[in-house]
This record gives C-alpha cells, sequence and structure tokens, in this order.
C-alpha cells in the first residue's frame, strides 16, 4: 500500500470520512504520519473556534472587572478567578459530567456529551478567563494621556472605546495573548483524554499518537511526530499573530514599537 | 468507621452521609490526596534541580553543552506537555529496562524489540516480576515523578534563564574587576542574586504545577482524579451497601473546589513571600512599599 492510497484513507479519517477500520498491525511511518496529522484538524477546529469566540468573552470580562459597579466587577473577577485557578483537566471532567446529567433531564442536551460542543464550550470558557486577566491588565495599563487626549478631541462613550481605549489595550495585550493563543491550542489535546469521548475513534492529533504508542510499546516513533506537527501549529500561530501585531502598531513610529517577542513565556 | 455504620441500611439523612463518606475506599480517596501533595512536594525542588542545570548549561561557554540546554528549554515550548507525560513515562520506563538489560543480561543474543513487544532478560524487568504490589506502586510513581521533574524542569530552567540575565551586568564586571574567576563570579555573585528576579516566574510555576497534578491520573496513578471516577459512578446495592446513582459530578465538583481553595493558599501565601523579598529593594514594588509606610 503505497503512501498515497494511505493520505486517501487516512487524512480525514478524524472527522470520519475514509478508511473505517484503523490500522491493527505492521504500522508504517505513513500511516502513522498521516492518522496524527488527520486528528490535528480536532485540535485547530477547538483551538480557533475557542479563541474566537473567546476573545469577545474576554473583551467583555475585563471591561466588566474594571467595572465600577460592584455586582458586575464582583461576577467578573469570580468568572476569571475559577478559571484560572482550577485545572483545565479538572474542568473538562466535570462539565463533562454536568452535562451527562443534565442529558438526563432534557435531551436539548444531548449534543453537549460530544466532544464537539461541550468541550469546545469549557475551552471557550477557560480561554475567556485567561485572555479576560489579560486584557484586564492591559486596560489598566492604557496611559492616561491617550484617554486625556481622546477628551480633548471630543471623542466619548462607545466611540471613545472604540477608537481609543479598545485598539491601545488590544496592543499592549498583544504579546501576552499570543503565549495564550499557543497554549489553548495545547490544551486541545486534553479533550480526548478527560471523559468526552472519541466516537467512532474519531479523535485529536494526541489520541492517535497515544493509540499508536500502546499499540507498538514504542513512544520514540509517534510523539516525535506529534511534536513535530505541534511546533509547525506553533510557528503559524505566532506568525498570524505577529501580522496583527504589527498592524496593531503601525502608526507608532519605527523605535518604539514593540517588538512581537518571539520567545513567549512558558507559563499562561 | 464510627459503630453505628454497621447496618448502613437502616440509616438516612445525615448519619448516612457520614458513614458514606468513611468507607474504606473513601479513606483511599482521602489518602490520594497526600499522594498529590507528596509530588508536589518532590516535584517541586526536583524541577528546580532540573531548571538550574538546564539554565547553567544554556548559557555555558562549551557549544554542545550550550545547545543541550537551549534545545532543553525550547522543545517544551512549542509541545503540549501532556504529550511529554504520555512519552517519557513510557520512554523512562524503557530506558531503564534497556540499561539493566545491558549490564545485566550481556549475552542475551535476541533483539529487544520484537515487532509490537518491548522484551528485556527477565533479571532486568523494572521492577522484578516477582515484587510486591507496593513496588510496583512505587516504581510507577517514581517514574511520573521523574517524569514531572522532567517537563517542569525545563519551565524553571526558562525562568531561571531569565533570571540570571536579569541581573545587571555591572555586578558581573564588578566582580570580574575584584578578580573573580567565572565560577566564583556565578556561585557568589549571580547565583545569590537572581532569586528575586526569578520568584514571580517560579511562584507562576507553582500554580501551574498545582493544576498539572491531575495529570497523575493519565500516568496510571491511582490519584484523586482515580478514585472520582471510581467513587462517582452509579452503585447498586448488589455491590455495596451504599447504591447511589452517578454522583460524578459532585466528585469532580469537590475537586474543582478543592483546586480553588489550594490556589488561593498558595497565592496568598507567595505574595507574602514576595512582600518580604521586596521589602528594601530598589525595584517599583519596594518603593511602594516605603512610600506605605
Amino acid at each position: 500500500m503505497s503512501c498515497w492510497e494511505t493520505i486517501a484513507d487516512y487524512g480525514l479519517r478524524s472527522i470520519g470520512i475514509g478508511e473505517r477500520l484503523l490500522p491493527r498491525d505492521n504500522f508504517t511511518l505513513c500511516q502513522q504520519v498521516v492518522l496524527i496529522g488527520s486528528g490535528l484538524i480536532w485540535n485547530i477546529y477547538f483551538g480557533t473556534l475557542a479563541l474566537i469566540s473567546g476573545f469577545f468573552l474576554a473583551t467583555a470580562v475585563a471591561l466588566g472587572k474594571a467595572s465600577r459597579l460592584k455586582p458586575v466587577q464582583k461576577l467578573s473577577a469570580w468568572f476569571i478567578f475559577v478559571f484560572r485557578g482550577s485545572p483545565l483537566f479538572i474542568q473538562f471532567f466535570f462539565a463533562y459530567f454536568l452535562f451527562l446529567s443534565l442529558k438526563s433531564v432534557s435531551p436539548i442536551f444531548d449534543p453537549f456529551t460530544a466532544a464537539w460542543l461541550g468541550a469546545l464550550i469549557v475551552l471557550f470558557l477557560n480561554t475567556a478567563a485567561y485572555s479576560g486577566e489579560i486584557f484586564y491588565g492591559a486596560l489598566q495599563s492604557v496611559p492616561r494621556g491617550d484617554l486625556e487626549a481622546a477628551d480633548a478631541y471630543g471623542f466619548a462613550g462607545w466611540t471613545k472605546f472604540r477608537r481609543i481605549t479598545w485598539p491601545t489595550m488590544l496592543r499592549l495585550a498583544w504579546p501576552a495573548y499570543t503565549n495564550e493563543a499557543i497554549f489553548l491550542f495545547h490544551a486541545t489535546t486534553l479533550v480526548y483524554f478527560s471523559g468526552f469521548p472519541a466516537w467512532q475513534q474519531r479523535g485529536d492529533a494526541l489520541y492517535y499518537a497515544s493509540y499508536f504508542a500502546d499499540k507498538t510499546f514504542n513512544p520514540f516513533v509517534p510523539y516525535p511526530i506529534l511534536a513535530g506537527y505541534f511546533i509547525l501549529l506553533t510557528l503559524i500561530v505566532i506568525g498570524l499573530f505577529g501580522l496583527v501585531n504589527r498592524n496593531l502598531n503601525r502608526h507608532l513610529p519605527q523605535a518604539s514599537r514593540a517588538r512581537m517577542t518571539f520567545r513567549p513565556t512558558l507559563l499562561r | 468507621m464510627a459503630s453505628f455504620c454497621s447496618d448502613p441500611s437502616t440509616l438516612s439523612g445525615l448519619s448516612w452521609l457520614l458513614c458514606y463518606l468513611t468507607t474504606g475506599k473513601h479513606v483511599a480517596l482521602y489518602w490520594s490526596v497526600g499522594t498529590v501533595l507528596l509530588l508536589l512536594a518532590i516535584t517541586a525542588p526536583a524541577a528546580l534541580a532540573f531548571g538550574f542545570g538546564g539554565a547553567t548549561a544554556a548559557r555555558s561557554r562549551f557549544l554542545p553543552l550550550q545547545w543541550l540546554g537551549r534545545g532543553y528549554i525550547a522543545v517544551v515550548r512549542g509541545v503540549p506537555d501532556i504529550a511529554f507525560f504520555l512519552f517519557f513515562v513510557i520512554a523512562l520506563d524503557q530506558f531503564f529496562e534497556w540499561a539493566r538489560h545491558k549490564v545485566k543480561c550481556p549475552d542475551w543474543d535476541q533483539p529487544i524489540r520484537q515487532g509490537s513487544d518491548f522484551v528485556v532478560c527477565p533479571e532486568a524487568k523494572l521492577p522484578l516480576g516477582n515484587a510486591a504490589q507496593w513496588v510496583h506502586e512505587t516504581y510507577g510513581f517514581m517514574l511520573a515523578v521523574l517524569t514531572f521533574a522532567i517537563v517542569f524542569g525545563a519551565f524553571a530552567a526558562n525562568v531561571l534563564y531569565g533570571a540570571m540575565r536579569a541581573v545587571p551586568h555591572p555586578q558581573l564586571e564588578t566582580a570580574e574587576a575584584y578578580g573573580m574567576s567565572p565560577r566564583q563570579t556565578f556561585w557568589r555573585i549571580l547565583v545569590p542574586q537572581m532569586w528575586v528576579y526569578a520568584l514571580p516566574g517560579l511562584s507562576n510555576l507553582w500554580m501551574v504545577l498545582i493544576k498539572a497534578t491531575p495529570l497523575l491520573f493519565l500516568l496510571g496513578i491511582e490519584d484523586i482524579v482515580y478514585w472520582a471516577r471510581e467513587l462517582g459512578g452509579a452503585k447498586t446495592a448488589r455491590f455495596t451497601d451504599y447504591p447511589h446513582g452517578d454522583w460524578r459530578v459532585w466528585y469532580f465538583l469537590a475537586l474543582l473546589i478543592f483546586y480553588l481553595a489550594f490556589t488561593r493558599v498558595s497565592e496568598i501565601v507567595l505574595d507574602r513571600i514576595m512582600g518580604r523579598l521586596t521589602h528594601g529593594q530598589a525595584t517599583l514594588a519596594g518603593d511602594a512599599q516605603r512610600k506605605a509606610v
């Protein structure tokens, strides 16, 4: 069986297209590369959607935490604390079992017990909390001079926020936010190890990598393949975020532009 | 276990709950909290040691060592940590067995990898086939600790590497001017001064380490996640004196609260330590402290 056939059979296996049975023995390198790569579709799916949807909630949460309304501020602070203070792994488990028990109450919750929706919601809330904290920090450090200048130009309310506060906040938060995005993509590998079942063995990259490692009892092939894919993914994320960073900083004089850090801090 | 628990079917309400929460398996759950704390207690210093080694290697002037250190730091940045956990547990186990095999059975002529099997001679097995159950468990736990130490060592190496570069350079130049050798400069000037710069990163690392402890479950240790799944699952009267429905959601809620409390307490303690350390330092935070008094 040539490698092209393997790609045709397993290239989209993780979303249920192609050969139904996974290879059982005599694994070729090609099979491992193709299947793990096919699993990466799920990582990208979870990461991208959670990041995009989480972005809006994060802005709301950051504004909430900075709000002068006590209840709103408390609520946002608690939201951030709960999701940043507990392990994502436990959050996945908790959410899965919660959806499972809600399922017996109403069939509406049926899709929530599947990874594509349930895990996405957890990731969405989780990344919103982490980015919310980042945005909050950036919001606090928007230079007062910028806001005073905005006042002087007659900006007020929504326009002031849209044109002045928000872009500055994003600009300041962007390096840390890039880091968060990288970690979010890494966190997507936890999904299929935390209760959410991989229906018909449609899993993510790590799911297939550990499948091969279990079957061959040789971790030295599948995990480095996975590592290669993820390093590539990380580089792409850094590249895309770097482009946005350049756009956010385009009005600044060349010398004072915040250089995009290509050595993001390791921790979220 | 209280004496009135002898016949659970007659109990109800609070006393039922009390008896239920003190069954043997629940006691095992409470002990597994100890496992988590033990893991943290061993891993934190071990990871710090690995990190120190990694950071020192990364700024070494001997090129291969420098590449080794930088590679160690760089690789964890791009790859999900859970992949490392899954990888190292098998890889370390096989490495140990392979090394023992080479030493103990030099005249073994079959290949070690036979298809999908990893075959070493019986004397090289770890732990030995006839070892007691607790030896197996301890070995598993030690592998997990080593894995955690390697992965978090890389994180710590990154933090310490940054901290070493944050020490003001004139300090090192002054040391040189006083005639200290590079070794003396490193140990007497650089290392004592770097901790203040490293502390924010290290406390962040501690938080991440706490939040990584549930991953022990994936390494095959009977930790709190294991017991929460085990105990929370629906039980019928046939197998237990305390039948109940699917309570896993409650068990995981308890775990969630446990971790939140743990993080909160750590946060408070670390804030205090940081306050102590910044006292009298020529930094923004130190100035703020002085003004507050």
